[in-house]
């Protein structure tokens, strides 16, 4: 049975531009419109998780000082200040953000498959962040159990926020989790079924290759956050006992028997763990693409970077326990996780070295997107190898619970995919908003940025190494510690606050850009992936025009010799121009 | 590079066929957007019972208190002797049922036969709501008995907290299933889909999320009722 395209149906298909303000602004169902509700949104909670950051800084730099942070509080600012970050702002600005701006324009689609499925994705996200918000001013205030959540100490007295904040919470994750199954369903379907003549998945920008990979990931591990959430929240308003033992609290019987806490730790990292990639993919492919423009080269080894992508994405499944080396799980266990943990070490090595090899020779303009790429490369080798001592039982229990665990995670998933989110941001913001930024304004941002966060996290290693505990309110008497490790602090303290503050120049040269910026040029980077090619500019509703656009070539024919420009867009036919060295494409 | 070749999506032999699918450009499965997002989405919905039937397993192993014996504790009197998994054994019985009467009407659907597929639709509609009626009536008679989320006079409180939340999650998305069937059903009858293309394969979308649920509930009855 042949089946008849719907891409092909294009003309069949109404397009109905949405005429008022509210329709296209707000109940927009354009992919671009969602995209930006999307991205300011994250951004807003994220700027809320980065004040909870410099409180917490402020109690541990200058401990006693700050009468207003007293340990509850402490406790409430990490939890939110984590979950907030790699779920509320991370998650959601990469595949809610830059997925649902990228992969239509980038494939060459019209928009997403459902755009109004799409539009109820970002409301019930926006759900979610008002539920998490509310949870802050709730009485008792907002859960203080880590980010992790675990229990049983998540649901026993002596925690902040066990009333109210702790239902909020996880209510809030429930809803988030719909919110991106709606979306991610969505993201999956236009890059599989919606993609425009010519362009088959080996000839895809690896930005849509990482932004694909990571949803899948999501649409298979949200399900064990969702059910740990659901199976939490009976546990603390039903009283079930899934994760709770028998166990006393302050001396009564709350009522639990025999539940497993164990099982929350292995379905939370049955999570958490792909939750890592879910934010690192699409930083990977976005860099990818990033590099390779801005070094008017093509990216090196094009299908080794998808199947290194695809081999990652797969093995995230099959590591999670080594979250678990102290949980007291069987020491077996143990060197299983160990051993798939180092293995992903490979794939990732390879991304790397390609990147290196992407710029080697190239042709490097030192802009700011490529800055905070080529910062990026810095910061994430950083953080791997630290990764690959956690990844060893014997390194990890030691280790475990000090600093060295806190440098290690923050450089990796919270530095590296923020330059990243940075980078992503200075490269279409052109083609988001049709203005151009400062450019000298970008280049400091960067080089505080950068420079502030290895001088806050690099000392963190140091302290990880001399036994200081993560997630302590206060040393007290802990005599081990030397007096200078408080001096540290201190330092890592005003480094972070230096960091907190330099974001200021970015928002005010975003906002001077869209106030007073010049106008851009429609391809301002002579990039060859179809975003830039849009016949309007910015993109307008429905993104081609009259027609869609036909994709002859891969999307890294840069500096094709034998050929004028030093860039070939996708859609230009193979008889005007020579194909790359790549060939992409070719089978 | 010919791109005739990338286009034709020609059926071809096993291995070379599953390449020539995924080589393809514009899509990479033959079916319409509905249906392969259905497919993921159900693909993503066997992750969820999964956990839980995992986490009802984990649960259950390392309880300390005795597992109550399913043929007892799900037991109904008949004719004066307690006959085991009795209600169980309809209850499935008619969700099997509902499956073969949704298949019919796809095929119904997909012959335009628009009277034929609307009655089938509704009677699997009829089907999946007898079974949430049968287990609304076996969660009265365990709750009766004693049967609590936190606990239960027959053994390991975990009984009840995993019957509760496995067969609610479940009959959720059965009684969502029954609206979603209905929806179409009428949608079918009165001619919504003529106005769009005349195209049925909607009744195929809902079918599979129908079988999905069936499935899902012979793994519950397995793990849960059987072990």
């Amino acid at each position: 049975m042949s089946y008849v395209a719907i891409a092909d149906r294009d003309h069949e298909q109404e397009h109905h531009d949405p005429q008022t303000f509210i329709t296209k602004y707000i109940w927009s169902q354009d992919h671009k419109v969602i995209a930006v509700q999307y991205g300011i949104t994250a951004i807003f909670v994220g700027l809320i998780a980065l004040s909870l950051s410099a409180m917490m800084r402020l109690q541990l730099g200058f401990p006693d000082e700050f009468t207003f942070i007293n340990p509850e509080n402490y406790y409430q600012f990490i939890t939110m200040h984590g979950m907030i970050m790699v779920i509320y702002l991370l998650t959601a600005l990469f595949l809610g953000g830059f997925g649902n701006y990228l992969i239509p324009l980038m494939c060459g689609s019209r928009d997403m498959v459902f755009p109004y499925l799409n539009m109820l994705s970002y409301w019930v996200y926006l759900l979610s962040v008002i539920i998490l918000v509310v949870s802050f001013f709730v009485p008792g205030g907002s859960t203080g159990a880590g980010w992790t959540l675990y229990p049983p100490q998540a649901i026993m007295q002596g925690t902040p926020g066990i009333d109210l904040g702790i239902i909020l919470m996880l209510v809030s994750l429930a809803v988030f989790i719909v919110a991106f199954t709606m979306g991610g369903l969505n993201y999956v379907t236009t890059v599989l079924q919606a993609r425009c003549k010519g362009m088959t998945l080996m000839r895809m920008p690896l930005s849509v290759w990482g932004i694909f990979t990571a949803t899948v990931l999501g649409l298979l591990a949200f399900p064990a956050l969702l059910v740990s959430a659901i199976m939490m929240l009976l546990d603390k308003t039903l009283l079930t006992s899934f994760f709770m033992p028998a166990i006393s609290s302050m001396g009564a019987d709350p009522g639990y028997t025999g539940g497993s806490p164990i099982l929350f730790q292995h379905l939370f990292w049955f999570f958490g763990h792909p939750e890592v990639y879910i934010v690192a993919l699409p930083a990977f492919g976005i860099v990818s693409d990033l590099l390779s423009t801005h070094a008017r080269k093509n990216i090196f080894g094009y299908r080794m970077m998808v199947w290194a992508i695809i081999a990652i994405g797969g093995l995230s499944f099959v590591v999670w326990a080594h979250h678990m080396y102290v949980s007291g799980m069987n020491p077996y266990f143990g060197f299983f996780f160990a051993t798939t943990t180092l293995i992903i070490a490979v794939p990732t090595a390879v991304k790397v070295y390609n990147w290196v090899l992407t710029l080697w020779e190239g042709n490097i303009h030192l802009r700011v997107p490529m800055l905070f790429s080529i910062g990026f490369i810095f910061t994430f080798i950083h953080g791997g190898l630290t990764g690959l001592f956690l990844g060893n039982v014997t390194i990890d229990l030691p280790l475990s619970d000090t600093y060295f665990v806190v440098a290690h995670f923050h450089m990796v998933m919270g530095v590296s995919p923020i330059l990243v989110v940075f980078g992503a941001i200075y490269h279409w913001w052109p083609k988001i908003t049709g203005k151009m930024y400062n450019e000298t304004l970008g280049k400091w941002h960067f080089w505080m940025t950068f420079l502030g966060t290895y001088a806050i996290y690099l000392p963190m290693h140091y302290l990880g190494f001399a036994g200081v505990p993560r997630r302590y309110f206060a040393m007290g008497n802990t005599e081990f510690l030397p007096e200078s490790a408080q001096d540290l602090n201190a330092v890592i303290t005003m480094s972070a606050l230096f960091v907190a503050l330099t974001q200021i120049l970015f928002f005010v040269n975003m906002i001077w850009s869209l106030w007073k910026g010049p106008k851009s040029d429609p391809n301002p980077w002579d990039a060859t992936t179809l975003e830039w090619q849009t016949p309007d500019h910015p993109p307008k509703h429905g993104n081609w025009g009259h027609d869609l656009p036909v994709v002859h070539r891969w999307a890294y024919d840069y500096s094709v010799p034998g050929y004028d420009d030093d860039f070939i867009p996708q859609n230009v036919p193979a008889g005007k121009a020579p194909a790359g060295r790549g060939h992409g494409g070719e089978h | 590079m010919s791109e005739a070749v990338l286009d034709s999506g020609a059926e071809a032999p096993g291995k070379q066929a599953l390449v020539e699918d995924w080589s393809r450009d514009k899509q990479v499965f033959g079916v319409p957007w509905g249906k392969a997002m259905m497919w993921i989405f159900l693909l993503s919905d066997t992750f969820i019972f999964s956990c839980f039937l995992v986490g009802y397993m984990m649960v259950r192993i390392s309880t300390t208190d005795p597992w109550p014996n399913p043929s007892e504790v799900f037991a109904l009197e008949a004719f004066g002797y307690p006959v085991p998994l009795l209600l169980i054994a309809i209850m499935t019985f008619v969700l099997i049922t509902s499956s073969g009467t949704m298949a019919l009407a796809v095929n119904m659907g997909y012959r335009k036969d628009r009277k034929k597929t609307f009655w089938l639709m509704v009677a699997t509609a009829a089907l999946g709501a007898t079974f949430v009626g049968m287990q609304a009536f076996e969660w009265t008679k365990l709750i009766m008995e004693g049967v609590r989320p936190w606990g239960n006079p027959f053994g390991a409180a975990q009984f009840g907290s995993s019957f509760f939340m496995i067969t609610g999650f479940h009959g959720m998305h059965v009684s969502a299933g029954v609206i979603y069937l209905l929806v179409v059903a009428f949608r079918v009858r009165n001619g919504f889909y003529e106005k769009r293309g005349g195209n049925y394969e909607i009744v195929e979308i809902a079918g599979l999320y129908w079988h999905f649920v069936d499935l899902v509930w012979v793994f519950i009855f397995a793990f849960f009722y059987l072990w």
